[in-house]
């Protein structure tokens, strides 16, 4: 039957389709074109099939896949994107290998395997939905990148869009999940069936565990995770772990003769140990040399008591490099701004010039040549070495070492030693000045650092301990007054500089020693905590045996100096710089949040007399299995 | 070099000029609100943020030739506009106040 008012539907020539466009365009007589889709499609009715299978779900044999991994835990707030693959680990899995640990925000979950991972020198899963789980988890992951550390992220999404019931799995789907991360990561994948993802999963360990170590991204497709196993001959691949890339031989035997020819070579060591292996190799190569240790205290690299150790007296800059005519970097961070001065932030204008001594030549080892990324720009400026050795450090340092020795004389063995001896001399002194400086404040309230971390040394250096926190906001006092020696004792920083990062890292890290009985130590600055204070519920969930000492000073600290030095740079009202910055009014109860979270806690600590017993009720209970805090009043640095 | 001698005879010209007596109240007052605290402690002991005040050896008019031109990449520019030369006296008499610490080691948890 024709329709003489829409011409369109009758006779759907060109001049009458651009009409109806037209007026579609124009949000006017949309009818038309209705009808005529209407026309084309077919009816949605009809009886449903009954679609109930008591077939396994394709996420137990994700669960399979990932248990092959040899992965311990997965941490996740849950989220019905990955629903599926949940309940397959706790009922398929068992809740074992990997064990589920409830988080209360994503980024606690990615910063806990970060942490997990510097102890444990794996991966830890971490699973978020693929829109708001993974923008919750980013600045972790974006820490976890910039630190060279492996975590393995499991996103769920819904791709087919037939499988999308309702707004939330709408909201919650997404095209290409891994887009908003693939910056800062090694690499990623969405498999499209059982097979892919067990090829994939094998594929991103391998990937994230061959230095430079990375976070990985792979997506559990929804439909995938729960629609029965159809697949036929599924099979899991065989993991191959690469060998670690180790620096170019003849390379090698080059830096060996600038570094025992050199008067006074350095060794700055970033990233370098990975394990105690890495330790002992620096250890070796520095004796051999007899070369000062300048430690970024980026890893556990180097004993903090050896007399070679370059650290004591921690100052305000960077390492002085100016007497080294060579210096050998070992996967260090922003090695161009340690070898250069740029106008500081009091003064206008910038200029920049070199600190090392003319002629110095400058020796890189570092794999981080193998991933590099363009966006993010934790790469540093570009470094004119003379000699660049693209390698892991602790792989290559074996051979270094060994180059080293048979290029030594009787006579040059004679003058490394004498130099050895003048470093130690040095060593000792800086020492003893530090030893002066803590005692600077000793009894003042404010709690100062060097008392807090004195303090806390006398409790714990007859354990064994670990300090899964950065000491930097302390004024380095830990690194300058304990002895680190040992892998675990130290794990360095949030690699980004994102803050939120310590607590959750912390409760990893804690977790990672708890079946070491190690007794885990945190030296936790209040500014970081307020991000996801959540993790401390975690903590005493699991019974995760951690002792977090509050650093509170009551403010986001670095940026208040920065407040008043540029206000005093530019002669304005210097009694301002608490504006945005100070945590307090009202003062933050840290001793009350913890309990309210199910810890043992005590504080707020003012008077320093009150620290030592205080310390020794809290590791009681931390030896007896849980999680415990104490709220102590410090001064700022 | 030159320039440091020019700064501390200014220095040194500005602080003849001085005829009040320090205040150590108005010192403490600007200690804290100015955020002298901030790098260098409440009780001016350092830190990596910046240096020791406690028991310093300097002079008030090194000093003050300090914080009027700090070295590039050290402390705040404090110039008389932010602080004035009586009130920089004020605040170098209140760091004279710090009491002297005791030794290291006639404190046990110093000398593990």
């Amino acid at each position: 039957m024709s329709d003489s008012k829409n011409p369109a539907v009758t006779n759907p020539d060109r001049r009458g389709f651009l009409k109806g466009a037209s007026a579609a365009a124009g949000l006017a007589a949309t009818a038309p074109i209705a009808l005529a889709q209407q026309a084309a499609l077919k009816p949605e009715t009809g009886t449903p099939v009954d679609v109930s299978s008591n077939a396994p779900p394709g996420s137990d044999f994700m669960v399979d896949v990932i248990k092959s991994l040899g992965i311990e835990y997965c941490a996740a707030n849950p989220g019905s994107s990955f629903r599926g693959l949940q309940e397959s680990f706790i009922n398929y899995g068992k809740n074992s290998n990997p064990e589920w640990l409830t988080c209360c925000h994503e980024e606690s979950s990615v910063a806990m395997a970060h942490g997990y991972a510097k102890i444990e020198g794996k991966p830890m899963m971490i699973m978020a939905h693929g829109t708001v789980g993974l923008q919750h988890a980013s600045m972790a992951i974006y820490n976890a990148y910039c630190d060279r550390v492996p975590v393995y992220i499991v996103l769920g999404n819904i791709l087919d869009v037939n499988y999308r019931r309702g707004t939330a799995e709408w909201v919650h789907s997404v095209q290409d999940a891994a887009a908003m991360v693939r910056d800062y990561t090694k690499w990623d994948d969405t498999p499209v069936s059982l097979s892919h993802f067990a090829e994939s999963a094998v594929r991103a360990y391998k990937i994230s565990m061959t230095p430079p170590y990375e976070p990985v991204v792979l997506v559990a497709d929804g439909t995938l995770q729960e629609e029965p196993i159809s697949e036929k001959n599924l099979r899991i691949p065989k993991l191959a772990m690469s060998a670690p890339p180790q620096g170019d031989s003849t390379a090698v035997a080059e830096a060996a003769k600038l570094l025992v020819a050199a008067e006074n070579p350095v060794i700055v060591a970033g990233r370098v140990a990975r394990s105690a292996e890495g330790i002992k190799h620096l250890v070796e190569l520095a004796e051999v040399l007899q070369a000062r240790v300048q430690d970024q205290r980026m890893r556990m690299n180097f004993p903090s008591a050896h007399p070679l150790y370059g650290n004591p007296g921690a100052v305000v800059a960077g390492p002085n490099l100016s007497d080294a005519d060579v210096i050998l970097g070992l996967e260090v961070q922003d090695f161009w701004g340690i070898t250069h001065k740029m106008t500081g932030l009091n003064k206008f204008g910038m200029e920049a010039h070199p600190t090392t001594k003319e002629g110095a030549k400058i020796i890189t080892i570092s794999a981080i040549d193998l991933n590099h990324k363009s966006n993010y720009q934790d790469f540093g400026r570009y470094l004119e070495a003379d000699l660049a050795i693209t390698g892991d450090p602790e792989a290559t340092l074996p051979e270094l070492v060994e180059a080293v020795k048979k290029l030594i004389t009787l006579d040059r063995r004679r003058a490394l030693d004498e130099r050895g001896k003048k470093i130690a001399e040095m060593n000792r002194q800086a020492r003893a000045r530090d030893r002066e400086l803590a005692a600077i404040g000793w009894d003042a309230s404010p709690v100062s650092t060097a008392r807090l971390s004195a303090e806390l040394w006398g409790q714990i250096k007859n354990e064994d301990w670990s300090l899964v926190s950065n000491d930097r906001f302390v004024s380095s006092w830990p690194t300058r007054l304990w002895s680190f020696s040992k892998p675990y004792h130290y794990i360095g920083a949030q690699g980004g500089a994102g803050i939120g990062y310590q607590a959750p890292a912390a409760v990893g890290a804690a977790l990672a020693n708890k079946k070491h009985g190690r007794l885990s130590v945190s030296i936790q600055c209040d500014g970081d905590l307020n991000y996801a204070p959540g993790v401390l519920w975690t903590a005493a969930h699991h019974k995760v045996p951690l002792l977090t000492v509050m650093h509170n000073n009551r403010a986001y600290h670095e940026e208040r100096m920065y407040l008043a030095l540029l206000g005093a740079k530019y002669d304005r009202d210097l009694g301002r710089s608490d504006i945005g910055t100070a945590l307090n009014g009202p003062n933050i109860d840290y001793a009350s949040i913890a309990k309210g979270y199910g810890l043992y806690a005590e504080g707020p600590i003012t008077d320093p007399n009150d620290l030592g017993p205080a310390l020794k009720r809290a590791i009681a209970r931390v030896k007896a299995g849980e999680p415990a805090l104490l709220d102590v009043v410090t001064q700022p640095r | 070099m030159y320039k440091l001698l020019a700064l501390l005879s200014l220095a040194a010209l500005t602080a003849l000029a001085q005829t009040k007596p320090a205040d150590t109240a108005n010192g403490k007052r600007l200690f804290e609100r100015n955020g002298c605290y901030q790098c260098h402690g409440w009780v001016g002991q350092g830190g990596t943020a910046g240096a020791r005040l406690a028991q310093t050896r300097l002079p008030l008019i090194a000093f003050t030739a300090y914080v009027r031109n700090p070295a590039s990449g050290g402390m705040p520019p404090f110039r008389a506009k932010v602080m004035s030369d009586q009130e920089l006296a004020d605040v170098y008499a209140y760091i004279k106040t710090f009491p002297e610490p005791k030794a290291a080691k006639d404190i046990p948890l110093l000398n593990q």
